[in-house]
């Protein structure tokens, strides 16, 4: 197979692909909560016919499209990147992996693009219920499409519903619903998309805000921050919830990473949470000998609740399960990594005998294959037999470590916020209360920040994995030269930061520019 | 029965949607189309305005059509999904950057504070304008002209140039259907322009746009199919699989399978006649025809790059490579799942025909551009 990696092309791939999909994610969370809070809006306005809930409506409509437009453009790259900078991926699995994206297609971006021209630019040629419809199917639409992508990047954490078949050398789907109803699927796509719906809500309160501060469309901005707090805070309470399950599906899915997140190197039973911690360098260097903990606050027994219900049960730690715990029946990566190399050294025996015509034994061999025990005892360990050194399958701790915590405080945070602005806004308290105005117009940036954070624990947590432990990212990689992949990074780069420039600018012109409803 | 189908009919009726995906993108295209003209058509910033907020209003379809595209071809053919976009990087890097310019050119070009100018914007367009048509026509021409590629017996691609895609722009032929697509493109977008915008002045210049525009497609059109009739093609020995040169291989696609060939000649005569109504009557109605003739012949020019055992995606590198709808597609369960789920195109069709007549119910005027509503 790929025995001469270059890692160096590797790199560059990664960071072309970390680049599109951190750009695309500055943005698509806002197109999926405000599209909700549009739909809320607009609902009030068919409701009571007031046409200063049509131009706040309008007005939010305005700055959803201005983020909407570059959202689907970094979108379109990530979609084909898959097949330009990851092609052996791409075949591995793509029987599995292609299917989610195809249904992302056909289902949800077509109701998205069609009925987006209808939100536009219908105001004044369909019936207000159209309109109404066209919204609410632009909000399903945006949502089904995370659905359907997520799906595809639960698979890759947590391949389910899937064997390998010898012949064609790839990954092949044998049930579409254990892809479908993956645990980590259904508990990342809830997780996502309510971050989404806090993101657009403080993102709506911040700016109406803004308005309160400058004195400015009082009655709209009162009126905005009514709905998207009351929206915002059922939609932290999901999100939270929703961590919470995702963590413990997480455990189970991919030990290292949980044991990452918490910086667990040692396993034990009465773990306790860490809700703060410092590490130490050595930790960084990968160093399994060490107490890497410096400095920590931990609620004794709570990580072992939270990951089995049981105050008692045992959680492993990055060092079992890089050496091995026998006592726990914890497999060893060494142990893996031999088994893999068996898995792929038949993989290769089996190709040679059909090269050489050898009819007896390529039955003898795919009958091997087709065992379930060998699938599930040797094959689901292929990924190791590219894996050199046991503590390679150790990502960056302390990068995950702080993301993660860093994150989950930022999520309480935000619930905290979205009450205290439901309270006062209700009982309009809010307009004279200065200082938590400016709380809320800062805490703009705080959910972007939460929300890439969240992706480097998903994305750096499962490192060196591209296909949690069939397939690491190093084999992945299309058969390019670095040079190649660099000079479309740097493209891509400075397109996308120029637009990015560009959307600021006139997002922030055109909140400056108000809805206008006080004028009239 | 649904469940009883076999693998090598959901090969076929898979190859069979990525077609019509395929050439509902060409139809499509009339948006780029239309942005090519934005600098010659439009005498003054009111006509761009127009032409800009016809084409702006449509150009989501392109996009989620190239996207569905993609992701119809990833998941029941995704060999060549890894081969092509792996390989001939650079070819499909293009059309995805002149995608993404051209997405946000249409929301941030009329909007102030929008940094680079309005003119970036517009240049924006036009480069989208020109250069998709152009590349995406070139690149679908190496599914007859063939791509330097060779895989292992991992079904691992290796490209064996450093052009990645570059070196299809020597290839006469792929020129050829490049600039065919361009200017087909071109034709479409004047007519949609003379369909959606209610501007007699604007329209008399469209129409006389449509004569000299006509000239390239038709030289480019008659080049590529006089040539790839009298060309060898790549056939597939259905016994063994093996790979060999056929000659007049594409012909006798078109006489094995006389249906692909009546819905040629009929998609051809149908745009012809779109154009004989563009330029000889009154009518703003030649979009249907042309869109409509458009479809057949696309789709019958894909159907016969991948039935009747032919090579979809030939390798010049190796020819036992070379890419067939029975070799490079996903397993029988997975397109039988995907089988289920394009039921619901249908319904998709339906729900846009319907969602495209409430917009297009009044046409764009003058009036309409300089209101209060979502411009672009």
């Amino acid at each position: 197979m790929i025995e001469n990696i270059d890692l160096s092309l590797v790199d560059w791939s990664r960071a072309q692909f970390a680049l599109t999909a951190i750009y695309h994610w500055l943005f698509v969370p806002l197109t999926l909560g405000l599209s909700f809070i549009l739909v809320i809006m607009e609902t009030k306005y068919v409701r009571t016919g007031s046409e200063k809930w049509k131009k706040t409506t309008k007005f939010w409509m305005k700055l959803f499209g201005i983020n909407f437009a570059i959202g689907v453009s970094t979108g379109l790259i990530l979609e084909f990147e898959f097949g330009t900078n990851w092609s052996n991926y791409s075949w591995f699995v793509g029987d599995i992996f292609g299917a989610p994206l195809a249904v992302e297609g056909i289902m949800a971006f077509f109701l998205e693009s069609t009925f987006i021209a209808v939100m536009f630019f219908g105001w004044d040629k369909v019936s207000k219920r159209f309109h109404l419809a066209s919204t609410w199917l632009v909000a399903i639409g945006a949502n089904l499409s995370a659905l359907w992508i997520l799906v595809a990047n639960a698979w890759m954490e947590n391949p389910v519903g899937m064997i390998f078949n010898p012949d064609t050398a790839r990954n092949e789907m044998i049930s579409f619903w254990e892809v479908l109803f993956n645990p980590v699927a259904m508990d990342k796509f809830l997780h996502t998309i309510t971050s989404g719906f806090v993101l657009a809500s403080l993102f709506v309160t911040g700016i109406s805000a803004w308005f309160l501060i400058r004195n400015r469309e009082k009655e709209m901005a009162l009126k905005s921050i009514k709905v998207a707090a009351i929206f915002g805070t059922f939609a932290s309470v999901v999100l939270i919830y929703t961590g919470d399950t995702s963590s413990r599906t997480i455990a189970r899915a991919q030990p290292v990473k949980f044991a990452a997140m918490e910086a667990l190197y040692e396993g034990k039973t009465n773990a306790g949470l860490t809700v703060f911690g410092i590490l130490t360098d050595k930790a960084e260097q990968g160093d399994l000998d060490e107490k890497n903990i410096i400095a920590q606050i931990e609620i004794p027994g709570f990580l072992s609740v939270m990951t089995n219900g049981d105050r008692d049960s045992f959680v492993a730690g990055i060092k079992d399960l890089v050496y091995g715990n026998e006592e726990k029946g914890i497999m060893s990566a060494s142990e893996k990594i031999e088994r893999g190399k068996t898995a792929r050294k038949l993989l290769l025996e089996y190709k040679d005998a059909r090269q050489r015509g050898d009819n007896a034994e390529v039955d003898k061999l795919k009958t091997r294959f087709e065992d379930n025990n060998f699938q599930e005892e040797y094959f689901r360990y292929f990924g190791y037999s590219y894996i050199n050194n046991p503590a390679d399958i150790i990502p960056n701790v302390p990068l995950v470590f702080y993301s993660f915590h860093v994150m989950v405080a930022l999520g309480f945070l935000f619930l905290l916020i979205q009450v205290l602005a439901w309270v006062f806004a209700t009982n309009g308290s809010i307009v004279r209360r200065k200082v938590f105005q400016w709380i809320l117009l800062i805490s703009i940036p705080l959910p972007y920040l939460a929300s890439v954070l969240g992706w480097l624990v998903t994305e750096m947590g499962r490192q060196p994995w591209i296909i949690q432990d069939r397939m690491p990212v190093g084999i992945a990689v299309s058969s390019l030269s670095t040079s190649t992949v660099q000079t479309t990074f740097w493209l891509f780069a400075a397109l996308f930061t120029a637009l990015l420039v560009a959307e600021v600018s006139i997002m922030t012109r055109q909140i400056k520019n108000g809805p206008k409803i006080e004028e009239e | 029965m649904l469940l009883a189908v076999s693998h090598s009919f959901l090969q076929e009726y898979w190859w069979f949607l990525v077609s019509l995906l395929a050439s509902l993108l060409v139809f499509l295209l009339f948006v780029q189309g239309g942005q090519s003209f934005i600098f010659t058509l439009a005498s003054n910033e009111g006509e761009k305005t127009m032409i800009i907020n016809a084409m702006g209003r449509k150009w989501e379809f392109t996009f989620t059509t190239l996207v569905t595209f993609g992701g119809a071809f990833f998941a029941s053919f995704p060999l060549f999904y890894a081969t092509s976009f792996g390989g001939a990087y650079w070819v499909w890097m293009a059309i995805l950057f002149s995608f993404v310019i051209q997405a946000i050119a249409y929301e941030y070009r009329s909007k102030p504070s929008n940094v680079l100018g309005k003119k970036t914007f517009e240049i924006f367009l036009l480069i989208n304008g020109a250069l998709s048509p152009l590349l995406i026509g070139i690149a679908v021409g190496t599914f007859f002209t063939g791509a330097n590629f060779s895989l292992n017996e991992m079904n691992m691609g290796k490209w064996d140039n450093p052009w990645h895609g570059l070196e299809a722009v020597l290839n006469l032929r792929n020129i050829a259907l490049g600039v065919t697509v361009l200017f087909l493109a071109r034709l479409l977008g004047l007519m949609y322009i003379i369909n959606t915008i209610d501007d007699d002045e604007l329209l008399g210049k469209a129409r006389e746009k449509t004569l000299i525009n006509l000239i390239p497609f038709l030289i480019g059109f008659l080049y590529f199919v006089v040539s790839l009739l009298l060309s060898k093609g790549f056939a597939v020995d259905p016994g063994n699989g093996e790979i060999f040169m056929e000659k007049g291989k594409y012909m006798h696609n078109f006489l094995e399978m006389p249906l692909l060939l009546i819905m040629f000649l009929a998609g051809t005569l149908l745009v012809l006649f779109s154009l004989y109504r563009t330029l000889f009557t009154d009518h703003t109605d030649p979009i249907w025809y042309s869109g409509f003739g458009t479809v057949l012949v696309v789709l019958s020019l894909f159907l016969i790059a991948g039935y009747n055992n032919t090579s979809f995606y030939p390798s010049l590198t190796d020819m036992q490579s070379s890419l067939t709808i029975r070799n490079a597609s996903s397993s029988l369960f997975t397109l039988k799942t995907m089988m289920f789920i394009s039921f619901i195109i249908p319904l998709v069709i339906g729900y846009i025909w319907y969602a495209w007549r409430a917009i297009n119910r009044k046409r764009i005027d003058k009036e309409e551009i300089s209101g209060e509503g979502h411009l672009y």
